[in-house]
C-alpha cells in the first residue's frame, strides 16, 4: 500500500504488511546507499500490528521505482552472499576431507612400522 | 543511438574514476568509519555511516555499488560440525548480518509437534504439561519436503503432517521401579493416524487423511522422521501408570512459537582489534600479559635481555577492558577496537537441518521477501 501524492511522486510512504525490522532495516540500508535517495526511514506504528511504514523521498525519481530498485539491489546482494557462502563451505569441506585422509595415511604408516 | 552508451551507471563510473575525485577518506575519518573504539568509559562511533552522501563534502562517494560489494565480500568458514558452524563474514553491513540472524531465529521453518491426542494418561504429569514438553522436542525431518498446514485448509495429509505415537506402560507389580519415558519412544507412523480404530465417537472422523504412505518419499527411506535426540525425558511412570498418545508434527516458523526455531542460538560478534599504540616493554609487558584473562598478549624477546609485548590472539578478546584499566597510562598504550564490517557468525542447529543449510535457507528467505515486495509494487 502506498501513501503519496499524485502531483509529486518523489515522496511516498509504503505500508507493508507481514514485514518487520528484518526486511525494513535491510532495505533502509540499501536505499540509503542509493544516491537518488534524500531520505529513507521506517517505523513500526504498533508492536502488535504486523506492519511497517517505509518513507522514501528522492531527488526526483518516483519513490516507488527507487524502492523497487532498492529491493532488487538487496536481492542481488543476497544472491552473492549465498553463492560466496556455499563456495566457502564446500571449499572447507574439501579441505577437511583432505586433511582427514592425510591423517589416516599417516596412521597407516605408523601401523606398518 | 549514441546515447545508449552514456547510461546512468557508466556516467557514474566515469566520474568516479576521474583522477581529481579522491577515492579514499583521510586516515582519521576512515578509522571512525570502520572501527568502534572501545574506550574505558564507553564505546564510541558505534554507528555505521550508511548515507551515500555522507562524505560528499570531501568528494568521497559512500554509495554502495554492487560490484564493489562483490569485490570486498568474503566468507571464511572456521569450524563446521553437524551441529555448529562458525564463519567470518567480511565486508557486509550490520543491517544485513542482523537480518540473517533474525531470519535464522524466527523465519526459517522446521517441523515441530503441534497437536497431541491423548488416549490415556495416568501419569503424574498433566496432559497440558506433557503436550507442551512434547512440542519442544526437536524433530529430525527435512521441512523442505513439507507444506505449511494453512495451504491445505484443515486437511491433514501426507504433505503437511508427520504422525508419531507413544505408548508406554509401567507394569503393576510390587517392587516395580519407576520407568522413565524418553523421546526415543515416539514411533513414526508413515501411514498417518491410527486413532480412528480406537475412536468410539461415531461422528468423529479420522485424524489424518493420508493418500499414500510417507514411506514412499525417497529421502525418508534411509533417514525416517524421528526425534533428533532419543534421550529427552518426557515423563516418569510409577507402577501401573500408562501414557498412550499420538502426536502430529507440522511445519511452522519460530515467529509463531519458539519450538519451530531451527537454531539453538544464532549470533554474531564483531572482530576485536587490539592495537599497542606504544612499545610496551619489560615489566610493563609482563604486567600487560598477566592483566588479560583471555591471554591475548604475548611477550617477544628481541635479544640483549629486552622484551616487548605483542598481540597474539586478538580474536579471543572479549573486550573486558581489563588491559586498559589502571589509569590514563594504560589507555594510551592499548587501543581496543572492533571492526564494523567483520562478523564472527555462529549458528547452532537443533538438528533438523545442518547449520550450513540453515544459513543458505535464511538468505533465500530474505530474497523471497524482496521478491514479494517487488511484485506488490509492480
Amino acid at each position: 500500500m502506498e501513501h503519496g501524492s499524485f502531483s509529486d511522486q518523489s515522496k511516498s510512504t509504503f505500508s507493508l504488511v507481514d514485514e518487520d525490522h528484518t526486511f525494513a532495516n535491510s532495505v533502509r540500508f540499501t536505499l540509503n546507499q542509493d544516491p537518488r535517495v534524500t531520505f529513507v526511514g521506517y517505523s513500526i506504528p504498533h508492536p502488535s500490528d504486523n506492519r511497517v511504514n517505509i518513507r522514501v523521498q528522492t531527488t526526483g525519481d518516483p519513490a516507488r521505482e527507487v524502492l523497487k530498485d532498492g529491493c532488487q539491489e538487496l536481492m542481488l546482494m543476497c544472491q552473492h552472499v549465498r553463492s560466496t557462502f556455499d563456495k566457502a563451505v564446500s571449499d572447507f569441506k574439501i579441505k577437511a576431507a583432505k586433511t582427514k585422509t592425510v591423517d589416516e595415511d599417516s596412521d597407516d604408516d605408523m601401523d606398518s612400522e | 543511438m549514441e546515447d545508449t552508451k552514456y547510461k546512468n551507471g557508466d556516467a557514474l563510473d566515469f566520474i568516479m574514476n576521474m583522477s581529481s575525485v579522491p577515492s579514499k577518506l583521510p586516515e582519521n575519518l576512515e578509522l571512525l568509519r570502520t572501527r568502534v573504539l572501545c574506550n574505558n568509559d564507553a564505546p564510541q562511533h558505534t554507528d555505521t555511516i550508511q548515507y551515500s552522501g555522507a562524505y560528499a563534502a570531501l568528494g568521497v562517494d559512500n554509495s554502495l555499488r554492487l560490484d564493489n560489494f562483490c569485490k570486498n565480500f568474503k566468507v571464511e568458514v572456521k569450524k563446521l560440525t553437524d551441529e555448529i558452524i562458525e564463519f567470518d563474514m567480511i565486508g557486509i553491513d550490520p543491517a544485513l548480518a542482523n537480518a540473517f540472524r533474525r531470519i535464522l531465529i524466527a523465519d526459517v521453518p522446521t517441523m515441530a509437534i503441534e497437536r497431541v491426542y491423548i488416549a490415556n494418561n495416568t501419569s503424574l504429569i498433566q496432559d497440558e504439561v506433557l503436550a507442551h514438553r512434547l512440542g519442544l522436542v526437536p524433530i529430525n525431518a527435512d521441512p523442505r519436503l513439507f507444506e505449511y498446514p494453512e495451504n491445505a485448509g484443515d486437511e491433514k495429509n501426507e504433505k503437511n503432517t508427520i504422525v508419531f505415537k507413544l505408548h508406554v506402560r509401567c507394569p503393576n507389580k510390587i517392587g516395580q521401579p519407576r520407568i522413565t519415558v524418553k523421546s526415543g519412544e515416539l514411533k513414526w507412523l508413515p501411514n498417518g493416524s491410527e486413532l480412528l480404530g480406537e475412536n468410539r465417537k461415531p461422528n468423529a472422523g479420522s485424524q489424518t487423511s493420508f493418500s499414500c504412505s510417507q514411506d514412499s518419499i525417497p529421502q525418508f527411506s534411509d533417514n525416517p522422521p524421528r526425534p533428533q535426540y532419543s534421550d529427552i525425558i518426557l515423563a516418569k511412570l510409577g507402577a501401573g501408570q500408562e501414557i498412550e498418545l499420538e502426536v502430529h508434527a507440522v511445519k511452522g516458523i519460530g515467529k509463531t512459537h519458539a519450538k519451530w526455531s531451527p537454531v539453538a542460538t544464532a549470533w554474531y560478534r564483531m572482530l576485536p582489534e587490539v592495537v599497542l599504540l606504544k612499545d610496551v616493554e619489560d615489566e610493563l609487558a609482563e604486567e600487560l600479559k598477566n592483566k588479560c584473562p583471555q591471554n591475548v598478549f604475548d611477550i617477544e624477546d628481541f635479544g640483549s635481555g629486552k622484551r616487548r609485548a605483542t598481540v597474539k590472539n586478538p580474536r579471543d578478546c572479549t573486550l573486558c577492558r581489563e588491559c586498559i584499566r589502571g589509569g590514563k597510562d594504560w589507555e594510551d598504550r592499548v587501543a581496543l577496537r572492533r571492526v564494523k564490517d567483520h562478523f564472527i557468525f555462529t549458528i547452532e542447529s537443533t538438528g533438523a537441518l545442518p547449520p550450513e543449510a540453515l544459513f543458505t535457507e535464511a538468505v533465500k528467505i530474505l530474497e523471497e521477501k524482496c521478491e514479494r515486495v517487488i511484485t506488490e509494487l509492480s
